[in-house]
């Protein structure tokens, strides 16, 4: 009888417990893509440095990182370094060194001046916000009049930041489909239409945003690479002395009966 | 059971010293990263690295002072007098020479200890405990003696140097002042912080 | 050598407590996994307490510069990130190594008579560390650090009459700022950890004064041979030395995948708000403290009332202390205890588990009601635990220790 209760309450409260997951709602907000990250990848990094030069960094900062670190990282020589991201002087005034850190002129002032909001620094957006979300945003991107700058964003509604890239990706519009979600109709977002072409094929903005978002995962930790290859030393070190530890135990520990 | 009981001491032994090996190179490798951690970062070797110099501006007989590594750097332009007179000193200075190799680099070892002979590069921190030593270039000054002929004084302990940066004999200094590494890039325009490409 | 020892013995005890509290302390020697986790314990601390002076050679507790400050020792300090990284995993691990630890505790009834006041320090010893992690969390000043601290110091608010006046003198300003962090800093670097140290020394005499307890709860010192010697027990150095060592590399093993390759444990233990420096004017959408505190907060969050709230969390944790009371079984190790209190036990420590879930889940109201059933089940135990034990029907226990 008593064993029977017992039984009965620890069953519900397991199936209690183990039901719980499902019940925990993806919280809301778009579909991200899975970005293409090989953080190896010393080609693409290179291609991303340089996209990250020529639409990012005249506004936005990185100012945790050192030119002279994606030099050596990225494999490259310091002159191309310079060559592909040094085209100012420092905050001092004095020509900007190879070892100086990433950072703009730009003011927070002028920037929200000018977009309504600071242009935050880029050392570690994709920790923050992670490569996925930066590689959807980068792509969502759509004409909307209503917009100060001619666009908006399905990842970042209203986002302050003019779509630099659109004249790689080209036009497009946003379509909406209606859902019923129980009694509720509720427009949801069904792709894009492209409605002028970029530069770009759509195949070959998929490589340079991959690119660009690859390079930003590097840039938010520099030492990844360094850190793991250094990871399966330690481990494997370890299981040498667990070796020795392990027979030095057995030893001793015949002596207990 | 009766077996166990005779503990293999040799075993034993060679169990505990071979585990306690490993472990030390372990903790050798640990230690690594914690010491490393205490030299220069990458934001104190961009602030010391090289710096650009012009000295076109610098007169005969003045001295101009850059930092670099933090460290007062001085570039004197010296007359064709004072590099006359620096031979009259020889006998009283210590390394005359320049003898002791790790005080300048190989272009700077010579009778004026410059590339250019009338521009003296010196770090202006005394060998001896480290203050930062005075430009003297009066000649026979008063609390100097009469046959001063001008250089650098250290006011912490009275070190005396000639304006070769050569260390007098009988001061507590005990090495000439350090020439850093440097080279032209123009003739008015140096580098210093990195050496001349030895051709 | 044995002339230099002579001469250090006459003036220092250094072998007297050598034997004492190693080589002649006489330890169980039927400890089973669960007794790793003490000496795993004090390993951590020590690992913390190097990584961390390391760390502030290096780091700003300014609230213009601290959160640069962590990025330029992840950066730019030769291996800064390493040591960064040690110290981040080692304060996961801490509580990892703690909860085990004080589970074991709970298995076999080490904090019953003659070790209550063991069970009191080692509940001490949590306190200061939830203190010295809470401190710890708010030091690279990102998002996170900062709303955290935000949310926790205003619990004291909920205080009547006084809370308002106490969470401004917590913080030395109008919300969290330079102030707050500047004397953090001090707090956790200097003063908790002299703190933890000090109760780390108290639990560890106050054990070897008793001798320690073990997985059958059968106290060693009842059987003793003619030298005195318990005949169960064995010297604790070399036989549990060696084998601690084998459950240091092992524990290494596992803390050095977690280090090298899931630094951040996906969000977990360095949330992604935390790469965002502090905004005082700008809440992350989703704030929940870090794992090691979820239960406690997912508490907090089932009460609807603000004072009653952060009542129940507290008294949540003070509850613990008085285990060695609240369990009146004579009986210690759950081996010989009732099937109740194993499916009590049991209870108490999924809900435990699914509470720290729960507070990391968006506050639905289908959750809210779980986590308030489990907030029920976790005081539940102690209400059930105290009103079974009295004359709980236990198996015998045996004289000697089994293997």
């Amino acid at each position: 009888m008593k064993t029977a209760i017992i039984k009965s309450i620890v069953t519900l409260f397991l199936a209690v417990a183990m039901l719980m997951p499902m019940l925990a709602t993806a919280s809301g907000g778009a579909h991200l893509l899975t970005a293409p990250i090989d953080i190896n990848d010393k080609e693409s990094l290179r291609r991303g440095a340089k996209a990250f030069g020529d639409y990012c960094y005249s506004c936005h900062a990185a100012s945790f990182m050192r030119f002279n670190r994606i030099a050596k990282d990225l494999e490259m020589s310091e002159e191309d370094v310079r060559e592909m991201l040094i085209h100012t002087y420092n905050k001092k005034g004095a020509p900007t060194k190879i070892g100086d850190l990433m950072e703009v002129s730009m003011t927070d002032d002028y920037a929200i001046n000018a977009f309504g909001t600071a242009v935050p620094d880029l050392s570690l957006a994709a920790r923050a916000r992670g490569a996925d979300w930066i590689y959807t945003y980068l792509r969502s991107f759509y004409v909307d009049p209503y917009r100060p700058t001619g666009f908006n964003n399905t990842v970042f509604p209203d986002v302050g930041m003019p779509h630099v890239l659109w004249s790689l990706q080209g036009l497009q519009e946003a379509k909406y489909k209606t859902v019923m979600h129980g009694d509720v109709e509720v427009e949801e977002l069904d792709g894009f239409e492209q409605i002028q072409a970029g530069k770009l094929t759509s195949t070959e903005y998929d490589v340079f945003l991959g690119d660009l978002t690859n390079f930003m995962v590097y840039v938010a930790e520099p030492v990844q690479v360094e850190r793991r290859s250094m990871g399966w030393k330690v481990l494997l070190f370890l299981i040498v002395l667990f070796g020795f530890a392990y027979a030095l135990k057995k030893e001793y520990w015949k002596d207990v009966h | 059971m009766s077996t166990d009981n005779v503990v293999d001491t040799k075993r034993r032994r060679f169990l505990v010293n071979s585990t306690s090996v490993v472990a030390a190179v372990g903790a050798g490798f640990v230690a690594v990263p914690f010491l490393s951690s205490w030299m220069p970062s990458e934001r104190a070797k961009n602030a010391g690295a090289p710096v650009e110099v012009d000295i076109s501006k610098l007169e005969e007989g003045r001295l101009m002072i850059v930092e670099w590594q933090s460290k007062p750097v001085w570039i004197v332009k010296r007359s064709a007098k004072t590099l006359s007179d620096l031979v009259s000193l020889d006998d009283i200075l210590s390394d005359p020479n320049s003898e002791n190799v790790d005080q300048q680099p190989e272009y700077a070892q010579n009778a004026n200890r410059s590339i250019k002979p009338e521009i003296s590069i010196l770090v202006g921190i005394c060998t001896h405990l480290g203050c930062s030593p005075t430009f003297r270039p009066d000649i026979a000054a008063a609390d100097l003696g009469a046959d001063w002929l001008g250089g650098f004084f250290c006011p912490c302990h009275s070190s005396k140097f000639d304006l070769a940066g050569r260390v007098y004999q009988g001061v507590p200094a005990p090495t000439n002042l350090v020439v850093p590494p440097h080279k032209y890039v123009s003739d008015n325009v140096i580098i210093v912080g990195v050496d001349e490409e030895t051709a | 050598m044995g002339n230099l020892m002579a001469w250090i013995d006459e003036r220092f005890p250094a072998t007297k407590m050598w034997n004492d509290h190693l080589a002649q302390y006489y330890t169980p020697k039927n400890f089973n996994f669960w007794y790793f986790f003490g000496s795993l314990a004090l390993m951590v601390l020590v690992i913390q307490i190097i990584s961390g002076i390391f760390l502030t050679m290096h780091y700003k507790p300014d609230g213009a510069m601290a959160f640069a400050s962590v990025e330029y020792i992840m950066r730019d300090v030769p291996y800064g990130w390493l040591i960064r990284y040690i110290h981040s995993t080692g304060a996961t691990a801490f509580f990892v190594v703690v909860y085990l630890h004080m589970f074991r505790g709970l298995m076999y009834g080490s904090y019953k008579k003659p070790r209550e006041l063991i069970w009191l320090f080692g509940m001490f010893i949590y306190l200061a560390l939830m203190a010295e992690a809470f401190m710890g969390y708010l030091l690279p000043w990102g998002q996170m650090s900062y709303w955290g601290a935000q949310v926790i110091i205003s619990l004291f608010s909920a205080i009547p009459v006084i809370g308002d006046d106490l969470t401004l003198w917590i913080r030395g300003d109008f919300v969290i700022g330079d102030a707050t962090l500047n004397r953090f800093f001090a707090l956790h670097v200097i003063a908790l950890p002299f703190v933890l140290v000090f109760l780390v020394i108290a639990h560890i005499l106050a054990l070897h004064e008793v001798g320690s307890n073990n997985p059958d709860g059968v106290e060693i010192k009842k059987n003793k041979g003619a030298d005195g010697i318990p005949l169960d027990g064995i010297p604790f150095h070399p036989y549990y030395s060696v084998k601690d060592i084998v459950g240091v590399v092992v524990f290494l093993f596992f803390f050095s995948i977690v280090m090298f390759y899931f630094p951040d444990g996906g969000g977990y233990l360095l949330e992604h708000a935390n790469f965002i420096a502090a905004d005082p004017l700008k809440t992350p959408e989703h704030i929940a403290p870090v794992w090691y505190f979820t239960p406690f907060y997912a508490i907090l969050r089932a009460v609807p009332d603000k004072l009653m709230g952060v009542g129940t969390m507290g008294a949540a944790i003070v509850v613990l202390f008085f285990l060695p009371w609240i369990d009146r079984c004579k009986v210690k190790s759950i081996r010989y205890r009732s099937v109740i209190f194993k499916v009590n036990l049991t209870v108490f420590c999924v809900s435990f588990v699914v509470l720290g879930w729960l507070a990391m889940q968006p506050a639905t109201e289908i959750l809210t009601l779980f986590s308030r059933i489990f907030t029920f089940f976790y005081f539940a135990f102690f209400a059930v635990l105290y009103v079974t034990s009295k004359n709980e029907k236990t198996k015998p226990v045996p004289d000697r220790v089994t293997s």
